[in-house]
């Protein structure tokens, strides 16, 4: 029997082998699994228990806090805006029942103080309770309210503000706002609105046509990859038969030869086609694609509320490699959406001497105790154009503001550069359809010998000109920012 | 070689009151309020009680096993701890039974030294046994839990009769096949290439798949019935060396077990709930669901003694339902981690290692099928508990053996404890006595 009992050992053996193997499997292999389940309210109950850390503006400002509600076990903590729909976006929201997004969701692992397996070891043998930490963000309570409160007088759209040698973003608005405070209340009717999407981030989720925005990109290309000068002119007769039908100037103008700064000023459709088809798709797309086009902007956003920015056929964006009407795409048409960051971005980019930094919204984190534990480190995402190059195209941009298209953006005193845009969108669903709405741009940085700021600002379903509305808009902001520094 | 395996049971027993006092001192450091020179009063309480044991077990067993009490101590131990931690009058109530068990323990050793006698009584205890198993059917003292009957009230006294009755069944089957054993070897005939035993003296077995399926379908309790009838098959298996027995008894129960799925709702519910528990997140499939979550919250190093959610904070709403009984192995998954768990694993393994080496070294055919059958059915106990809230198996009602709340199993398994040190002792005893055989065998 002793053979047979030593088979049966065995055989236990195996047994709590296989309860060894499937407690590994649910603790450790499929932990993170397990706790993403809709049905795991877990995760959720223990963060509720921590004071998640406080989300403060540039200058202290309490923008998202946690309040203690209950006591003993029943502790749990709510999260409170007092700025209510000022910050809506970007800061976002979190509620235990309601989910998070945004901000609050992209930096959640450091407003809940959440740490290596290590760290929380080291934590239970000290006893110490999980703390959130707090983040200090680079928004600026003024210029962000001077934006929502331009965009509420404008219309629907956003405006982005970043500084350009640090990338820090100082304004993120959007309207429609919605007041963080009413989502435990309210979620699915802000979701259902179907005309206001106050929940949509304009600035990062909005894909708007950029009209003659995309001009300064299309120069920049050619500038870069030699194509052409700032001298080089050649003529720009409107109309102009490109891919079949007819490309026009505004009031149908046609132009003798002229040259970059000329045709920016007076922002020439037919010029820029030209120029557009001279470049070439492959040199143009590279340009593109540095100014940060076709990629998820390097924003510390979660991803999916971020939108790329490109030439879109359904829903992606072509490459350099699929047919594309090149002049229309040269003046910001065609199929070419982009969102107001990533305008921003092309600001920011030309107003750094061509070296784009990647827009962050946070500045530090600090711990409960008042230590800074991490601060923001600028970072270059790429270099689009050269020095030479930025600079040529801020001459151009400048005569934009002084005596172009752009005059409602000039600030006394301080000489801005830049490029308004009005990107016909009739027949629009979103815009109710009508036949003369425009979405309206506006985007360039000041002051332009010493830029300290680089500003997009865009207008939806407006009858109105990007100079009419938007311009007005970056002047408020940037004259806030400006003024308040 | 009496003491010094007796000294090793005393030495061993001491780290055991150590950690009793450690984990009662981590759960007042937990709470805060109070302070612990009351863990050092419970530490020296269960001490003292393990030393009179041990006292007692120098006496009358001195050659019994040294290891399988500290063993057995420490599950207790940490039982007690983990059932504290959830609920402070729940431990005082498991620490009686505890100090029961042990007087239990003490009687069974005291009357049953020469336990050959149980071999003149095996009818009547497998009388016993079944009746006991009925008696959660029994209309005035019988009782429902979950939709199992599992449970028995007689006035105030209330308890879980399966605990026992899977001892009075393991005594008769030892005792059975010792006496049937060759008979089955034998008699058994080839049919289509497969051996099969005898029928006229494989009745009596059939009676034993005949309990485990009216324990499926009368008692509905899935986990009970799996486990007498693996503690059955093993024992079969280590008196006949057939194999093929245990592939027609699994058969057996195997298609039993899936008619009764597909006819008995309750069993049914509980495969499906098994096999998809996602489908009723909230409702059937909450428990496992929630044993799951509590185990993935654990890690390698678990969340630290006395921080795992049991009930959702604010509410008495539980959010790991059953934790200090059905699901106290996801709390120590929980609490604990990985590597918590493996510990409390390999607690089981080496009791069954203890118990298996009695058994190997027992010198007649009833002790060693009885030693085989204790341990099997205490190891196939913890596996069941353990695979039903890891999702290995459905999840049925049964104790984890000394550490789950409840008198039933605690005073059961001491009794269990006492049969496997009274064959122990007696087989050490006796290999010891043909002088110079004592190294030859490489006594432990």
């Amino acid at each position: 029997m002793n053979r047979q009992i030593v088979k049966l050992f065995g055989f236990i053996v195996v047994l709590f082998g296989i309860l060894v193997a499937f407690t590994s499997y649910w603790s450790v292999f499929d932990a993170k699994n397990l706790k993403a389940q809709e049905a795991n309210k877990r995760p959720l109950l223990e963060q509720q228990q921590i004071r998640r850390g406080r989300i403060l503006a540039a200058d202290g400002t309490v923008i998202a806090k946690s309040v203690a509600k209950g006591h003993g076990d029943a502790l749990r903590f709510v999260r409170r805006y007092p700025e209510g729909a000022l910050f809506g976006h970007p800061i976002g929201y979190s509620f235990v029942r309601y989910g998070d997004s945004e901000f609050e969701q992209s930096h959640n692992d450091e407003l809940i103080g959440e740490e290596s397996e290590f760290g929380s070891i080291l934590d239970q043998l000290t006893g110490r309770k999980q703390e959130g930490d707090d983040i200090v963000t680079n928004l600026d309570l003024n210029a962000q309210r001077v934006a929502l409160e331009g965009l509420e007088a404008a219309g629907f759209g956003a405006v982005v503000a970043i500084e350009p040698s640090t990338g820090e973003v100082k304004v993120m608005a959007s309207n429609k706002p919605y007041d963080p405070n009413r989502v435990p209340y309210e979620l699915s009717k802000l979701n259902r609105n179907n005309a206001e999407t106050p929940l949509l981030n304009r600035a990062t989720q909005g894909l708007y046509p950029p009209g003659s925005t995309f001009k300064v990109v299309t120069a920049a290309a050619g500038l870069e990859s030699g194509t052409i000068t700032p001298e080089t002119a050649f003529a720009a007769p409107s109309p102009l038969e490109v891919e079949g039908s007819p490309l026009e100037n505004d009031f149908n103008t046609s132009y003798p030869p002229i040259s970059l700064d000329t045709a920016l000023t007076n922002s020439v459709n037919t010029w820029f086609g030209q120029l557009g088809q001279k470049v070439g798709q492959d040199a143009l797309f590279e340009t593109m694609e540095k100014f940060g086009f076709n990629s998820t902007p390097p924003i510390d956003l979660p991803e999916d509320e971020v939108y790329n920015s490109g030439v879109y056929e359904h829903e992606h964006t072509l490459s350099r490699n699929d047919p594309v009407d090149l002049a229309r795409v040269a003046i910001g048409q065609e199929r070419l959406l982009a969102t107001p960051l990533q305008i921003a971005m092309v600001a920011a980019a030309v107003a750094n001497g061509g070296k784009l930094m990647k827009p962050q919204i946070w500045n530090r984190v600090v711990d409960s105790d008042g230590r800074v534990v991490k601060r923001l480190d600028p970072s270059t995402y790429s270099e689009p154009v050269s020095a030479k190059t930025a600079a040529e195209l801020t001459t151009a941009m400048e005569g934009v503001v002084s005596e172009g298209t752009g005059t409602n953006a000039a600030i006394p005193g301080v000489a801005v550069a830049g490029k308004t845009g009005t990107a016909e969108t009739p027949y629009n669903k979103s815009c109710g359809g009508g036949e003369e709405e425009n979405q309206a741009w506006f985007m360039g940085f000041a002051p332009a010998d010493n830029p300290k700021i680089a500003i997009a600002a865009s207008v939806e379903c407006t009858e109105q000109f990007g100079n009419d509305v938007a311009a007005p808009i970056f002047r408020a902001v940037a004259e806030a920012i400006l003024n308040g520094e | 070689m009496r003491s010094s395996a007796r000294n090793r049971e005393l030495v061993a027993l001491v780290p055991v009151a150590l950690l009793l006092t450690a984990g009662f001192a981590a759960v007042f450091a937990q709470e805060g309020s109070r302070l612990g020179n009351l863990s050092a009063i419970y530490g020296a309480y269960f001490f003292a009680v393990c030393l009179a044991t041990h006292i007692y077990l120098r006496i009358r067993l001195p050659n019994a096993d040294p290891y399988l009490f500290p063993l057995m101590a420490l599950l207790t131990a940490f039982g007690l701890v983990m059932v504290y931690r959830i609920d402070e009058s729940l431990a005082r109530d498991q620490a009686n039974w505890f100090v029961l068990g042990l007087v239990l323990f003490a009687l069974t050793i005291q009357f049953l030294r020469d336990y050959e006698v149980l071999e003149r009584f095996r009818y009547t205890i497998a009388a016993i046994g079944l009746l006991l198993l009925l008696a959660p059917r029994l209309p005035g003292i019988g009782q429902q839990v979950n939709g199992a009957y599992l449970g028995v009230k007689l006035g105030p006294l209330q308890f879980q009769p399966a605990e026992f009755s899977k001892i009075a069944i393991v005594i008769f089957l030892a005792s059975y096949l010792r006496e049937h054993r060759e008979v089955l070897i034998v008699g058994a005939r080839r049919v289509l290439g497969v051996t099969l035993p005898p029928l006229k003296h494989f009745g009596p077995m059939l009676v034993v798949w005949g309990a485990s399926m009216f324990m499926l379908v009368f008692i509905r309790d899935l986990g009970s019935s799996l486990m007498f009838f693996a503690a059955f098959l093993a024992l079969l298996y280590v008196a006949t060396g057939r194999f093929s027995f245990v592939v027609i008894g699994m058969a057996m129960f195997v298609v039993g077990a899936w008619f009764f799925a597909s006819t008995v709702p309750h069993v049914h519910d509980r495969v499906e709930i098994w096999l998809h528990p996602y489908n009723d997140p909230t409702g059937n499939g909450y428990q496992i669901l929630q044993s799951i979550f509590a185990q993935a919250d654990g890690g390698l190093f678990g969340k630290g003694f006395g921080q795992g959610l049991i009930t959702i904070p604010g509410t008495n709403a539980a959010l790991l339902p059953a934790a200090q009984t059905d699901t106290i192995y996801s709390l120590i998954v929980n609490e604990l981690g990985l590597f918590g768990a493996c510990g409390v694993i390999l607690i089981y393994l080496l009791i069954a290692a203890r118990g298996f080496k009695i058994a190997l070294i027992a010198g007649d055919g009833f002790s060693k099928l009885l030693a085989t059958g204790l341990t099997a059915v205490f190891s196939i106990q913890a596996f069941v508990i353990i695979g039903g809230v890891t999702r290995v198996i459905p999840l049925t009602g049964v104790t984890l053996p000394f550490v789950s709340y409840g008198g039933s199993s605690i005073v059961a398994n001491f009794v269990l404890l006492a049969l496997l040190l009274l064959i122990s002792d007696r087989a050490r005893r006796e290999a010891v006595e043909p002088a110079g055989r004592e190294l030859a065998l490489g006594m432990t």
